[in-house]
């Protein structure tokens, strides 16, 4: 039997406030347990929600993106049901009426085809708090800080075909969230999370088959080895004459497999209604497009630009377009360093290497993108060479330094006054009057490669600063005579 | 002094400007009176003494300084639904006896901010659910008029201690009639404002659509004084309401002749006890006397309003109780064996009988199949009722008739009977239904006991219900009959 | 209307809590009781009645996205049953 796959991707993105969805809260990363907790995040009796105006732009901002209708009127309701870390005994969440609703993305094939993948909806939700099952005298702990901060859940339509397709289309979305700003993409942090509904049908059929929920899939490998995993696992449960059952499934990415989650949650019961303390939010045009001014370049017309401002071929234009982080530090390099082209080449074949050698990416990297744009600036101007410019790349990798400040102390720049390199070359003409003499006697042909000797001579003479191009230009002239 | 309980607002507030009392000594007397009358009422939870009593002296030193305003130095009681910094606040709750809240709602601060000193804090029915002040954790109140009786609820506690002059004024809530028909079967002036009129936050919320907060007072000028200070927009509330705060004190005076008053003919059918219907024309009498005109207005919808309320009330309560879990605050079982038992256990003892039925009701018909026949239903029911009120606001300006289909009922009467106790709710419920104001003021006796007019205004119409029942209570003395004994 | 035991076992787990066999017995009459008065408004139709879920009719308000909160930890965890090291204890969570 010919299987085929089909994926619907649900994905939590935390939008990247300063404060909490309803409460005046702060939401930022690693405080101690409950500090950034107050009385609205805890649910102490009496408090009410009111809900962040930044929250409801950020929506709006991703429902442009991807093309899809804002919903002129929103309605957030409450999700019931009982967890220690849903301080409330309800998440606010929105059910029927989503702030975005239908819209999509395409995706690139392997093969080069473009395939468009529709967003069902999105809607905003707070985040619940964490559980901590360290042993806390037998218990667990729970920390609250995190409960109330702003969700963006993006809701996908089963219309993925592959695990490959799924991370196309994850990788779209978080491409799209950081580069709108509203979300830092941070996995490990949890700030962008992947939930996978997965079922398998025989080709052709055109009824689902029976779905499972992939939760803790916190890469994009992750989201790939899990799919992967439970489509074969699938397969064999109904070749072996079985029935897949609906469930939610967890990753175990040491094992590499996904196991049923206990089954407690006997069929979930949310009762969802429509939440008393909030009033239906209503978002009128003259909102919307003070909004969409303030979108930010998306990456699709980013790469456009990069080609034609900057005369990049359009493989450069992908690779420093694949994060705005990359886009964004490119563009500060140019700002800084004139040459786009080599600009380019010293992001992707230096920086991007040398990272890469340590395995770190660009937010880790320890050379700031205005300090790179010194570096290349100093090549660009012929201050330095490329060949010593990595020399000081090297340096300011380990130090705060500047570039100038580095060429400066260890005394690295190019000596470009040519009173100063014919004073050297003179010297290394008079102390090889032999290959002098050979030189002028080789047929022409033979003397370009003849002239690399005595470049390389005043080069180690000038300790490699004395400019390549002028020293190349007065071997030739004065060999001539 | 001995008289100083029978004092209006503005006369205890010019009395406390000239310096013929302190705050002090006000305090003082209102804090005797609760020590020496209270035991046979239970109306008072929380004593504040100490906190009282500095609050009285800081009042005290803000009138010395001239920098009083017409509250400062006002001795009150709350509610023991809404919270208070460092005083215990149970909601007549096991749930929360042991709850020190570390916040002020929004009407304590404002209170507060206008020198108002708390004495305490008032009995209730348990988490606001009940109308007869018997599901409190803390025993029932007893109606001061018959402390045989009931003082109504959910607010009994501050209806009966007002009725009996422990404190100037007490607030209230009011979900289903909670201010108006403990205010009714305890002869005192109690006003629901305009749904979002006054801040919900801090007050422990029953259904959150509904709940609202408003004053309990002697007359319906000393209501237009607290609600002057507790009305107002508040931004850590969404659903309250940012347009200014009439000058109702300035409208009491205002003539209603030529008003257009519609007398709802569904509060005067069967149901009404005939003493109690006797005592509703007299009032209006008095009102035609005053030179209102009273017209015939029917809603025909309201006998549905307990039916859909029933609904409401109890599915948004079902899940704003949801928070009562054991885990952050509140009552926690023994030794829980695993999270499910912390759950069932932590609150099957901390909730009472009532609680647990409107909880389990409201579950019910929120539930997956359920949902559109009872809750979208309600929701629909509720639409009928408010549009029945926006036809009859076409043609009058306020609407008229009883709070309370009887007086005061004998204590465990109604207490075994669930659904008998709901239709004592049944001329003040389709109020909150639409959000609309309402208060609740004393009529003639009815065989010794108090009776309630109700007065029904349009949408933050409070000033006209408030001048409507000035006029009447500057003509009559039916608000300043008391109980023997206080 | 009238609940079964098992229905109402049911509810009561929903709102998460315990009862006793002899409070379910009690429960299945006094919620069927309930049920009954609230099953009267299927008297009216409401089939072009579009529902009311809020008194006012009013657009939610907005806050500025502003920190305005501090930290209050040990106030607010004094009123907490178990806490440890600035976390609040429960009964073991397995995953």
């Amino acid at each position: 039997m010919q299987w085929e796959t089909v994926i619907g991707l649900e994905i939590h993105t935390q939008l990247t406030t300063n404060s909490k969805i309803f409460s005046g809260a702060s939401i930022a990363f690693g405080a101690e347990p409950n500090t950034q907790a107050c009385l609205v995040d805890l649910g102490f009796p009496g408090v009410l929600p009111v809900l962040n105006e930044a929250v409801v732009k950020k929506a709006i901002l991703f429902g442009t993106a991807v093309d899809a209708k804002i919903a002129r009127r929103s309605v957030f309701a409450r999700k019931n049901y009982f967890y220690p870390d849903l301080p409330k005994g309800y998440q606010i969440s929105q059910f029927e009426l989503p702030i975005v609703g239908p819209g999509h993305v395409d995706i690139l094939l392997a093969d080069g085809q473009s395939k468009r993948v529709g967003v069902t909806r999105a809607h905003l939700e707070e985040d619940a708090g964490k559980s901590l099952h360290e042993d806390f005298q037998g218990m667990t702990g729970i920390d609250l800080n995190r409960a109330g901060t702003p969700l963006l859940e993006i809701v996908s339509e089963p219309d993925m075909r592959s695990a490959k397709e799924a991370v196309a289309y994850a990788k779209k979305i978080h491409q799209i969230v950081t580069y709108l700003g509203i979300c830092d993409g941070n996995m490990q942090e949890g700030s962008f999370r992947m939930d996978a509904n997965v079922s398998v049908r025989p080709r052709g059929e055109e009824k689902l088959g029976t779905r499972t929920e992939l939760k803790n899939l916190n890469s994009f490998r992750f989201l790939e080895k899990a799919i992967n995993f439970e489509v074969d696992r699938q397969i064999d449960v109904i070749e072996s004459g079985g029935q897949v059952t609906q469930e939610t499934r967890l990753y175990d990415p040491q094992k590499d497999e996904t196991r049923s989650m206990r089954s407690k949650e006997e069929a979930n019961d949310y009762r969802y209604f429509p939440d008393p303390d909030l009033l239906p939010l209503l978002i009128d045009e003259d909102f919307i497009a003070e909004t969409v001014r303030e979108m930010p370049e998306l990456p699709e017309a980013r790469r456009q630009r990069f080609e034609t401002q900057y005369g990049l071929s359009a493989y450069d234009a992908d690779v420093l377009t694949a994060t705005r982080a990359q886009a964004d530090f490119y563009e500060v390099v140019v700002a800084q360093a004139g040459d786009a082209k080599l600009c380019a080449n010293w992001v992707m074949v230096e920086l991007f290497g040398a990272l890469n050698k340590a395995g770190l990416d660009l937010g880790g990297s320890p050379v700031s993108a205005e300090r790179f744009g010194g570096l290349v600036k100093r090549i660009a101007d012929n201050t330095i060479s490329g060949k010593i410019a990595k020399t000081v790349f090297e340096a300011m990798w380990d130090s705060e330094d500047s570039a100038d400040a580095i060429i400066e102390s260890k005394g690295l720049k190019q000596i470009t006054d040519s009173g100063a390199i014919e004073a050297i070359v003179d010297e290394v003409l008079a102390e090889n009057t032999q290959q002098v003499e050979n030189y002028r006697k080789a047929p022409e042909d033979k003397q370009p490669k003849m002239l690399g000797f005595f470049v390389g001579q005043v080069m180690k003479k000038s300790q490699g600063k004395a400019n390549p191009k002028q020293v190349n230009q007065l071997l030739q002239d004065k060999l001539k005579n | 002094m001995s008289e100083l309980h029978l004092k209006s607002i503005a006369e205890l507030s010019a009395g406390l400007a000239a310096g013929e009392y302190s705050s002090e000594e006000l305090t003082r007397h209102f804090l005797a009176r609760i020590q020496e009358l209270d035991e046979g009422l239970n109306s008072v939870v929380t004593l504040a003494e100490e906190a009282s009593l500095a609050a009285a002296a800081a009042a005290d030193a803000r009138i010395a300084k001239g920098e009083a305003g017409p509250l400062t130095g006002i001795p009150i009681l709350h509610k023991d639904i809404f919270c208070t910094q460092g005083v215990r606040t149970a909601c007549g709750s096991r749930m929360l006896d042991n709850f020190i809240s570390p916040y002020d709602a929004t009407v304590v601060s404002r209170l507060k901010d206008a020198g108002v000193v708390m004495l305490g804090k008032t009995n209730m029915d348990e988490f606001a659910m009940g109308s007869s002040n018997e599901t409190s954790y803390y025993g029932p109140v007893r109606n001061p008029w018959d402390r045989d009786r009931v003082p109504g609820g959910s607010s009994g506690g501050s209806a009966a201690a007002v009725a009996a002059r422990l404190a100037v004024a007490a607030t209230g809530t009011d979900t289903g009639g909670s201010i108006r028909q403990p205010a009714a079967l305890c002869g005192i002036t109690g006003l629901k404002p305009t749904y979002g009129r006054v801040s919900r936050y801090g007050m422990i919320a029953f259904a959150s659509s509904l709940d609202q907060a408003g004053p309990m007072t002697r007359s319906a000028e000393d209501a237009a004084w607290l609600l002057a200070a507790m009305a107002g927009f508040d931004e850590r509330d969404s659903t309250s309401v940012d347009r200014p705060v009439d000058d109702y004190l300035g409208q009491l005076d205002q003539d209603i002749k030529g008003l257009r008053v519609g007398v709802v003919k569904e509060f005067f059918e069967d149901g009404l006890n005939p003493g109690m219907r006797e005592s509703m024309e007299t009032a209006m009498e008095q009102l035609k006397a005053l030179g209102a005109e009273l017209v015939d207005v029917s809603l025909p919808n309201s006998h549905h309003s307990v039916a859909a309320y029933y609904v409401v009330a109890p599915a948004e309560c079902s899940s704003n109780l949801s928070r009562f879990d054991g885990v952050r605050f509140g009552h926690r079982c023994e030794n829980p064996v695993d999270l499910e038992d912390l759950y069932k256990r932590s609150r099957a003892e901390g909730f009472g009988p009532e609680v647990k039925r409107r909880i389990m009701i409201g579950a019910y018909a929120l539930s997956a199949g359920y949902y559109d026949a009872y809750y979208l239903k309600a929701q629909q029911v509720r639409q009928v009722i408010a549009d029945d009120f926006r036809k009859a606001f076409e043609n009058v300006d306020v609407l008229l008739g009883p709070a309370s289909p009887e007086t005061a009922f004998r204590l465990g009467e109604k207490s075994d009977d669930p659904v008998s106790m709901y239709l004592s709710d049944i001329y003040t419920i389709a109020v909150n239904l639409a959000g609309l104001p309402a208060l609740s003021m004393p009529a003639p006796l009815v065989d010794g006991l108090p009776a309630g007019l109700q007065l029904i205004g349009n949408y933050f119409d409070e000033g006209r219900i408030l001048n409507l029942a000035h006029q009447l209570q500057q003509a009559t003395d039916w608000h300043l009959q008391m109980p023997e004994g206080y | 209307m009238s609940l079964d035991a098992e229905e109402v076992e049911k509810i009561a787990h929903l709102a998460r809590i315990a009862v006793t066999s002899d409070e379910v017995e009690a429960l299945k009459g006094e919620l069927s009781g309930i049920l009954d008065l609230v099953a009267r408004m299927s008297e009216l139709d409401t089939s072009e009645i579009v529902p009311m879920a809020h008194p006012l009719d009013m657009p939610q308000r907005l806050r500025p996205d502003v920190v305005t909160e501090e930290n209050h930890r040990e106030a607010y965890q004094a009123v907490a049953p178990a806490v440890d090291n600035g976390l609040y204890l429960v009964p073991r969570v397995i995953e």
